[in-house]
């Protein structure tokens, strides 16, 4: 293989594996961007740190929407947990609040935090929690019971084709997962 | 035509040193030849095992019920059978082909870097092996399908981090693969090989190693989110830590769209390759089919999210991925009129390539009608993980990507070893294979519209019958495959005599490997032929 060659190939292999390292890292990249894009969609809520501000709703004594509450734990999360209400009417516009009950079943402090999810996923933007226990992490002591309230209202705006929506939560075991 | 054989035409090349004697041939060797019959060999292997374990997921549907295998093992097998087809069948042996045709396409002696291209086979190889050792360890393989998705794969049990490494080397192999066929095709092309001269496999295959470096390095990055979320507590996937199930399909199919743009694009350049020889034509569009794979290239990158069409994606995600990914079918039309038109008043010929050619392009446009169906987001709800999708993909891959490896294999086997295979028995192979490959998917397409949902072992009773003509066709199929392991023996064997250095009638005009003697020597062009304007340009 003549000199010439070879440095052309080294050339080329250098250039090559470049791209392959800033690929592995747009691998990495695409975590951040895709909170971005789904914080511009507002289509998923993910972990939401914060309540929802208490508007003032006219209250739509006309309507009523079906609210479900659904709870899960995931796999090995080491709890009860359970809505006290499991269905409820609502009028559009007012606030309401539910309780949930949870119980740390081990003899060790546990840290668990609760995922919610809505569904239909349209009718989202339209569910305004001004207190739930979803903000934040919860720690519960070994065999601690907690009350847990949630306070929501339906957006008078939620279309007419919305007539049930469900709230779902799952907790997550969080003990060992590393703060950022 | 018929194969011109040649009587006693014993003409060895002496050259400074031949392959080493005996099994250090194979290990160390750094000749592009040997490290493609290898590729070839080993992707055969596992295209074997990986139809075992597809006929084990075939007997297990034959009938309703639970009959052979538990449903974890269910799961692992149809897990296993992609990744191994994938990554240890239909990918190796495109590589193979790379190693063995490119150089000699572009009058080039050997790859650019052929130690690079000895550590890339036996990587793959490591690879492969790790991934077959899952099968064995506690827990099991991986059965949360090919596409590892969490959270549901994060339950496997010790496989997972195997499975992961070996997903690493698997990668870092194609990557090595790659960058080895771009620096070849890039820096030793003989002088008047001109780019736009280039056969269109040598085109596809530099298109291919474009995807796989973009593509693999982003995989790997997936699979180590995987295994640090599970194993030291990060939380990109894990709702709990604020990460999103979601974002990993996101990632993944980032990579797994071109992915498959990876297995099929190769195999639209040697269905270029053959069609012209057999029609006794030159490719119609040339330059339209570079532009069109180039695009279908381009357009693999933007049309992930078509896999996710039921996630929640926001309606303008929906409308954007579905009219993306319906522009691919312009340029892969392009590419089917193209042939069509290099066909159309052709004197053509049906030998055994030519015959699995036609096959693919008249199968592979069915699979791609599929494909175009469910790229419509709001039909795509009832298809999504139907075996609707079980049978596009399987009419884009089977008598696509495998009919038009068993294509080639007919089409340069002479060439590689100097014998003409049996045409009679090449040709039974080609109907029992592509009649039985209608029976084993065809009925898959009914299975999905009528709502049978994919990777289950068992199912309601009104999917019986047809689920049973599929297994019959997936038995017939997997077993008249043996006949190409017997021709590949018989003709390295002698077969029905010797080949004539073109091989098929005219073929010199075709591309260059036809100007060398058959069996093609241990070292070609080791200094550029000339290179005469091809009829393509």
């Amino acid at each position: 293989m003549s000199q010439d060659l070879e440095r052309k190939n080294s050339k080329i292999v250098t250039k090559l594996v470049l791209v392959v390292l800033v690929m592995f890292g747009f691998g990495y990249a695409l975590v951040p961007l895709y909170d971005v894009l789904c914080d511009i969609t507002g289509q998923n809520i993910k972990l939401q740190a914060s309540a929802d501000s208490e508007t003032e709703f006219t209250v739509d004594e006309s309507r009523e929407i079906t609210v479900e509450f659904i709870t899960a734990i995931n796999e090995k999360t080491p709890m009860e947990f359970r809505a006290e209400t499991r269905t409820m009417k609502v009028h559009p516009g007012k606030y309401y609040t539910v309780n949930f009950y949870a119980k740390n079943i081990t003899n060790n402090p546990i840290k668990a935090q609760a995922i919610p999810s809505i569904s239909p996923g349209l009718a989202e933007e339209f569910f305004k929690k001004i207190q739930c226990f979803c903000f934040e992490t919860q720690t519960f002591q070994a065999k601690e019971e907690k009350k847990m309230p949630v306070r929501f209202a339906v957006n008078p705006k939620l279309p007419e084709r919305y007539k049930t929506i469900t709230l779902s939560y799952t907790f997550f075991d969080r003990t060992n997962i590393i703060e950022n | 035509m018929t194969a011109v054989v040649a009587e006693h035409d014993d003409h060895h090349d002496h050259h400074d040193h031949g392959p080493e004697k005996g099994i250090l041939r194979w290990i160390i060797t750094t000749n592009h030849k040997d490290i493609g019959t290898m590729y070839l060999v080993f992707g055969l292997i596992m295209f074997f095992v990986g139809g075992t374990m597809a006929l084990i997921i075939r007997s297990e549907l034959f009938e309703p019920g639970l009959q052979f295998v538990d449903p974890q093992f269910f799961n692992s097998m149809t897990t296993m059978h992609a990744l191994v087809m994938v990554f240890g069948a239909v990918m190796p042996a495109f590589v193979g082909l790379a190693n063995w045709m490119i150089p000699m396409m572009i009058g080039a002696p050997d790859m650019a870097l052929p130690r690079m291209n000895n550590m890339s086979f036996w990587m793959l190889v490591a690879g492969v092996l790790l991934l077959a050792a899952t099968l064995f360890m506690e827990g099991g393989a991986p059965a949360g399908g090919w596409t590892l998705y969490p959270p549901l794969v994060l339950q496997t049990g010790k496989a997972l981090p195997f499975a992961i490494f070996s997903v690493h080397m698997l990668g870092i192999s194609s990557i090595m693969g790659a960058i080895n066929v771009i620096a070849t095709i890039f820096n030793m092309r003989a002088p008047g090989m001109t780019l736009m001269k280039m056969p269109l496999f040598v085109w596809t295959w530099l298109i291919t190693a474009f995807l796989l470096i973009a593509i693999m390095p982003v995989f790997a990055g997936a699979v180590t989110m995987l295994l640090t979320d599970r194993f030291f507590d990060t939380s990109f996937f894990n709702a709990a830590g604020g990460g999103d199930p979601v974002l990993y399909q996101h990632i993944f199919w980032f990579f797994g769209h071109p992915e498959v743009y990876v297995m099929i694009l190769p195999t639209f350049g040697v269905a270029s390759t053959i069609i012209p020889v057999f029609a006794r034509k030159p490719l119609f569009g040339y330059a339209s089919m570079v532009y069109a794979t180039a695009a279908i290239a381009f357009l693999s990158f933007i049309v992930w999210a078509h896999h996710m069409f039921t996630v929640g994606l926001p309606i303008a995600g929906e409308l954007y991925f579905m009219y993306a990914t319906m522009l691919i079918a312009i340029p892969t039309g392009v590419k089917v009129f193209n042939w069509t038109a290099t066909m159309w008043k052709g004197e053509m010929t049906f030998e055994t390539p030519m015959l699995f050619s036609i096959a693919f392009v008249v199968l592979f446009t069915m699979g791609g009608f599929t494909g175009l169906m469910m790229s419509v987001a709001p039909a795509d709800f009832q298809y999504h993980d139907t075996y609707f999708i079980v049978a596009h993909f399987h009419y884009t891959l089977v008598p696509a990507s495998i009919f038009i490896l068993m294509a080639s294999g007919y089409y340069w086997l002479p060439k590689w070893t100097g014998n003409m295979y049996d045409e009679r028995i090449g040709r039974l192979h080609f109907w029992l294979s592509a009649i039985s490959v209608n029976i084993l998917f065809f009925p898959q397409h009914f299975l999905g519209l009528a709502g049978m949902p994919r990777r289950i072992p068992d199912y309601a009773i009104q999917f019986a019958d047809w689920n049973m003509v599929s297994s019959i066709g997936a038995f017939i199929y997997g077993f008249s495959q043996l006949l190409f392991v017997y021709i590949v023996i018989d003709t390295i064997r002698g077969g029905t005599g010797k080949a004539t250095a073109e091989v098929w009638e005219d073929a010199s005009k075709h591309g260059l490997e036809w100007t060398v003697p058959s069996p093609a020597p241990y070292h070609t062009f080791t200094t550029p032929p000339e290179i005469i304007p091809t009829e393509h340009v």
